[in-house]
C-alpha cells in the first residue's frame, strides 16, 4: 500500500464486552492509512464506529472493549504497547483534538499552564522560561491575538473558538506527527468554525502534520479533507479522495448520505451595505407586511427581552432587541443566526415563556404581554412547540400515548377511549405507527422521539407551530426525513410555522420567510431565496459564507469569499 | 396525606405495578426483605390471636416464672412451651407477647410518622423547587434550621410539657414526623429544580399547562420514585427515633409494650439474661435491614430505563 504512510489502521475490529459476557463488535475489519501533509476524514452518523476507531489509535478504550488487528505509528505497532511507551505516542507523536473544548480544559487552571503542562509531560527537563516562551510561540502560531491575556486567562473567560485554538495549540506543542480532530468544530459556530478549519488547514501545509479528521458533517468533509474514508454501522463502506467521493460516489451508503444533505444556493456576494442600515422600519416593511388580504398569524412588534442580572442594579443582558416582523398563515418563517443571537428567546416569547421588555407579541389576535392568564393559556392551545432535545421534552415516566394526549387533556374534554384514537391518528400522521403508544421515550430512537414531539405539537390543530432546531440533534439522513414530515404536515395541515435554526442550508431547503439575526436585532430579512442567495447585510454574506457546502469545488470558492469579507 | 397517595398512585400507574413486583422477585436480597417486612406487620396486626396460641398477653405478671433474685426461672431466659421468648425480668411478662405487641407500638409510631413527614417535605419540596424566589429562600433556610436543631432535646422537653391527657403515641407520631420533613422537602427540592429546567416542562406549559397541572402531572411521577425509596429508608430510622425516646423514658407510656424500652430495660439485665436483649434487639435489627433493603430493589424497579427493552 502507501509507502510513507505515517499511521496506518490495518483491519481492526473493535468489540465490547456487555455485562452479560456478550461481545458486540462495533468496528469491523476497518483499514486505512494517514499520510503526511494530508488530511483523512473519517466520516459517519453516530453509532458508525468513527470516535471509537480513532480513539483506540491512541489506546484510550475504556476497559472492556478489545482491538484486534494492527495499528503502526512510523512501522512500530501500538496495539499492545506497555503503558509508559504508549504515553510518550499520545501526545508526544499523536496530538488529539476534542470536540468540546469548554469540556476538555481544567476550569480551575489558567490555559498557559495546561497548555505548559503537555510540553512538561514530554520533556521534564524543559526550564520555566522556556515553557513560558515555547506556549506564547504556539499561541501566536495558532491565530491566538492576544497570546499574553489567553495564557493568563481561565478556560470560561475565552470563547469556544479560542479555546479551540488553545486546544490545537496544546496538540502540536510536541510536534507530533499525526494529528486526530475528533469533531473539532461541532460545538462551534459556523463564523468561528471556518476560522478553526482554516487553521487545521494551515497546520497541515506548514508542519506537514497528517491529520485524520473525524466529522459527521460533509460540509466539513468538503472543505477539509483530502482523503475520506465513510463508515456504516462499524464498517467501513467506502474510500476515495475527496474529489472522487463528492462527483462519482460507488457505495450506496455514501450516496445516500450526500443526498440527504440539505444544499445550499451558490453565493452571489453584492456590495455589502453597512449593518446599521438595516434599521427596525426597513424590515418591518420587507416582511412584517403581509399581503394586505391576510392578518398575520403572529406578529412581533419592536418586541425586546432583557434577561435580569444577579444583584442590585444590574441591569441584565438585553437578548432581543426591538425585533419586528410577522408570519402570515400557511408560511414557513426562518430564523437564522449563531448561537446567543436570540432567536431562541424569540420562540420562547412568542409562546410568553419569557416576558418582554418592550414591544407586544401577538398570536391569533391575542397580545400575550398583556393578556390574562386565562387568555395566555387559550393562546397556547393554538400553538405548538418542537424542542430541539427530543429526549429531554417528554417526560420520562410518560409512555408515548401519554405524551401526545397531554395537550388534549387540557384543552379537550374528550374521554380517554377518544383521546387514545386521537392519539392513534396522530402517530400515524407523523409516520410511526400507533403501535408505538405504549413504549417509553428512552425505547425510541432521536429521530423517532422528534416525531412524537411534532405529533404532540399538531395535535390540536394549531395555528402556530414553533420548531426550535429540531433536527440539530439527529444525524443528517434521520433530519432529512424529519424535515420532510414537516413539510407534508405543513401542507395539509396548514398552519403557520417558525423555523428555528442555525444551519442555513436546512433553512434554505424548508423556508419562505427567512430573518437573519446577529446580537439580538434581526439584521436581514426577505424571502429565503433571495436572502441566502445573495444577501446584502455585511453579516449575512459573512455567515452564508463561512457556512461549508458539501462539494469541494463549491465550498473552495466560498471558502475564498469568506476570506475576503472576513479580510 | 392526600400528596403521598397520589405519589403512590400515580407512579404505579405509569410504570405498571405488576412489572414492579416482577422486577422485586428477581431481586433476592429486595424480595427477602419485603418478605420479612410482611412477616412482621402481620404479625403485628394479628398479635392478639397469635398471642392467644400460648394463652398469654403482655400484661399479666408471672412472679411464678422467676427465681429469687428477680431473673427468669430456666434456660435462656425461661423459655418454655408456653414462654417462647422466656420472660421478662422482674414482673415475669411474656416476652414474645411484648415483641408482637411492640411491633404494632414501632410500626405504627414508624409508617405514620414517616407519611407525616413524606406528606409535608413533598408539598413544601415541590413547591419551594418549582417556584422558587422569595418563597423557595425562606423554606430552604426553615430547612437549613431544622437540620440545625437539637431535636432530641426539644422532643424530650416538649413530651414533658404536653398535658398527659394528650394521647402519647399521637404526640409521638407528630413531634418525629416533624421533625423528619426537612430531609424529604430537601431531597425533593433538589430533584425538582432540576427536573423543572428539563424541556418537557417548558413543553407542558408552553401547552397551556397550569402550575397545578405541571406540578402534579409532570413533575410528581418524576419525583415519585426518589420518595417512594427514601420513604422505604426513612421507616427504619423513624423506628429507630421512637425506640429512642421510648428508651429515654420519655416515649409512649408503660405498661404499653415498645422495643426501645424493652431494650432500654434490658441493658441492666444483659450479665445475667442476655436474651432478653437479643429478642427486641433482633427484631428492631431486622426490620431496619428490611427496610433498607426494600428501598434498594425498589429503587432500581421503579426506574422505567432499568427495565430496558424487555417490556
Amino acid at each position: 500500500m502507501n509507502h510513507d504512510a505515517i499511521l496506518s489502521v490495518d483491519e481492526v475490529s473493535i468489540a465490547f464486552t456487555g455485562s452479560n459476557g456478550a461481545a458486540r463488535t462495533v468496528v469491523d475489519r476497518v483499514s486505512f492509512e494517514l499520510a503526511p501533509g494530508r488530511v483523512l476524514a473519517l466520516v459517519g452518523e453516530s453509532g458508525s464506529g468513527k470516535s471509537v476507531t480513532a480513539m483506540s489509535t491512541l489506546g484510550l478504550l475504556p476497559p472492556d472493549a478489545t482491538v484486534t488487528g494492527s495499528i503502526r505509528l512510523n512501522g512500530r505497532e501500538l496495539l499492545g504497547m506497555d503503558a509508559a511507551r504508549m504515553r510518550e505516542v499520545r501526545g508526544g507523536q499523536i496530538g488529539t483534538i476534542f470536540q468540546e473544548p469548554m469540556t476538555a480544559f481544567n476550569p480551575v487552571q489558567q490555559i498557559g499552564r495546561q497548555v505548559g503542562e503537555a510540553i512538561r509531560a514530554h520533556d521534564a527537563k524543559i526550564g520555566r522560561a522556556a515553557v513560558r516562551s515555547r506556549v506564547d510561540e504556539l499561541l501566536v502560531s495558532v491565530g491566538i491575538r492576544e497570546p499574553q491575556r489567553v495564557f493568563r486567562s481561565y478556560p470560561h473567560e475565552l470563547s469556544g473558538g479560542q479555546l479551540q485554538r488553545a486546544m490545537i495549540a496544546m496538540a502540536i506543542s510536541c510536534d507530533p506527527v499525526a494529528l486526530i480532530a475528533d469533531e473539532p468544530t461541532t460545538a462551534l459556530d459556523v463564523t468561528v468554525q471556518a476560522g478553526i478549519l482554516d487553521l487545521l488547514r494551515e497546520l497541515r501545509d506548514r508542519l506537514g502534520t497528517a491529520v485524520l479528521l473525524i466529522t459527521h458533517d460533509m460540509g466539513v468533509v468538503a472543505d477539509l479533507a483530502d482523503d475520506v474514508v465513510v463508515m456504516q454501522a462499524g464498517e467501513l463502506v467506502e474510500r476515495a479522495d475527496a474529489q472522487t467521493l463528492f462527483t462519482h460516489p460507488t457505495a450506496e451508503y455514501t450516496k445516500a448520505l450526500l443526498a440527504a444533505v440539505p444544499r445550499l444556493a451558490a453565493l452571489a456576494i453584492s456590495d455589502p451595505r453597512p449593518t446599521d442600515a438595516a434599521e427596525p422600519a426597513d424590515t418591518r416593511g420587507d416582511a412584517g407586511t403581509p399581503t394586505v388580504d391576510e392578518t398575520p398569524t403572529a406578529v412581533l412588534d419592536n418586541a425586546s427581552v432583557r434577561y435580569a442580572g444577579r444583584g442590585v442594579g444590574a441591569r441584565g443582558v438585553l437578548a432581543v432587541d426591538e425585533v419586528s416582523f410577522g408570519i402570515r398563515p400557511r408560511e414557513i418563517f426562518g430564523l437564522v443566526g449563531e448561537s446567543g443571537s436570540g432567536k431562541s428567546t424569540i420562540g420562547r416569547a412568542l409562546v410568553g415563556l419569557v416576558p418582554l421588555s418592550g414591544g407586544s407579541a401577538t398570536v391569533a389576535g391575542v397580545d400575550l404581554a398583556h393578556a390574562t392568564r386565562a387568555a395566555r393559556r387559550e393562546t397556547r392551545k393554538r400553538i405548538g412547540y418542537v424542542f430541539q432535545d427530543p429526549a429531554s421534552s417528554l417526560n420520562p415516566r410518560f409512555t408515548i400515548g401519554q405524551c401526545i394526549a397531554e395537550p388534549l387533556r387540557l384543552h379537550t374534554t374528550q374521554t380517554p377511549a377518544e383521546r387514545r384514537a386521537r392519539v392513534g391518528e396522530l402517530l400515524d400522521a407523523v409516520e410511526l405507527g400507533s403501535g408505538l403508544a405504549n413504549r417509553f421515550q428512552h425505547e425510541l430512537s432521536g429521530g423517532q422521539r422528534q416525531r412524537v414531539a411534532i405529533a404532540r405539537a399538531i395535535a390540536l390543530h394549531p395555528e402556530l407551530l414553533i420548531a426550535d432546531e429540531p433536527t440539530s440533534a439527529l444525524d443528517v439522513s434521520v433530519q432529512a426525513t424529519v424535515l420532510q414530515l414537516l413539510r407534508d404536515l405543513q401542507s395539509s395541515f396548514g398552519f403557520a410555522c417558525l423555523f428555528i435554526s442555525h444551519d442555513l442550508a436546512v433553512v434554505h431547503e424548508l423556508v419562505d420567510t427567512v430573518a437573519v439575526m446577529h446580537d439580538g436585532r434581526i439584521v436581514e430579512t426577505g424571502p429565503a431565496a433571495r436572502v441566502l442567495r445573495s444577501p446584502t447585510d455585511a453579516y449575512t454574506q459573512r455567515l452564508l459564507a463561512a457556512a461549508p457546502v458539501a462539494d469541494p469545488a463549491g465550498q473552495r470558492i466560498r471558502r475564498d469569499e469568506w476570506r475576503a469579507l472576513a479580510a | 396525606m392526600t400528596t403521598t397517595l397520589e405519589a403512590g398512585e400515580v407512579s404505579g400507574r405509569k410504570t405498571g405495578f405488576r412489572q414492579v413486583v416482577v422486577q422485586l422477585r428477581h431481586d433476592r436480597w429486595a424480595f427477602t426483605s419485603a418478605i420479612v417486612i410482611a412477616v412482621f406487620v402481620l404479625a403485628a396486626v394479628f398479635a392478639p390471636v397469635l398471642t392467644l396460641v400460648t394463652g398469654q398477653d403482655p400484661y399479666t405478671y408471672h412472679l411464678s416464672a422467676l427465681n429469687n433474685s428477680g431473673a427468669p426461672a430456666g434456660f435462656g431466659g425461661g423459655i418454655s412451651a408456653t414462654h417462647w421468648f422466656g420472660v421478662e425480668p422482674l414482673t415475669g411478662r411474656d416476652l414474645f407477647s411484648i415483641v408482637l405487641y411492640g411491633a404494632r407500638t414501632s410500626l405504627g409510631v414508624g409508617i405514620s410518622a414517616t407519611i407525616l413527614s413524606v406528606a409535608v417535605g413533598v408539598l413544601v419540596g415541590l413547591t419551594a423547587g418549582f417556584f422558587g424566589g422569595w418563597y423557595d429562600r425562606i423554606v430552604s433556610r426553615i430547612i437549613d434550621v431544622m437540620f440545625g436543631f437539637p431535636s432530641l432535646v426539644f422532643m424530650i422537653s416538649l413530651t414533658a410539657i404536653v398535658a398527659a391527657t394528650f394521647p402519647r403515641p399521637v404526640l409521638i407520631v407528630l413531634v418525629i414526623g416533624f421533625f423528619g420533613w426537612p430531609a424529604v422537602a430537601r431531597v425533593v427540592r433538589g430533584q425538582t429544580l432540576s427536573l423543572r429546567e428539563r424541556n418537557f416542562v417548558t413543553a407542558s406549559t408552553a401547552m397551556g399547562a397550569g402550575s397545578w397541572h405541571v406540578l402534579i402531572r409532570q413533575l410528581l411521577p418524576n419525583v415519585s420514585a426518589t420518595i417512594i425509596v427514601y420513604a422505604t429508608i426513612l421507616i427504619p430510622s423513624m423506628i429507630g427515633v421512637e425506640a429512642a425516646l421510648s428508651f429515654l423514658g420519655v416515649g409512649v407510656p408503660p405498661p404499653t409494650p415498645s422495643w426501645g424500652r424493652s431494650i432500654g430495660d434490658a441493658i441492666a439485665w444483659v450479665q445475667t439474661d442476655p436474651l432478653y436483649l437479643v429478642f427486641p434487639g433482633g427484631a428492631l435489627f431486622l426490620i431496619t435491614l428490611a427496610f433498607n433493603g426494600l428501598g434498594d430493589g425498589l429503587r432500581d424497579a421503579l426506574d422505567p430505563r432499568s427495565r430496558g427493552k424487555l417490556s
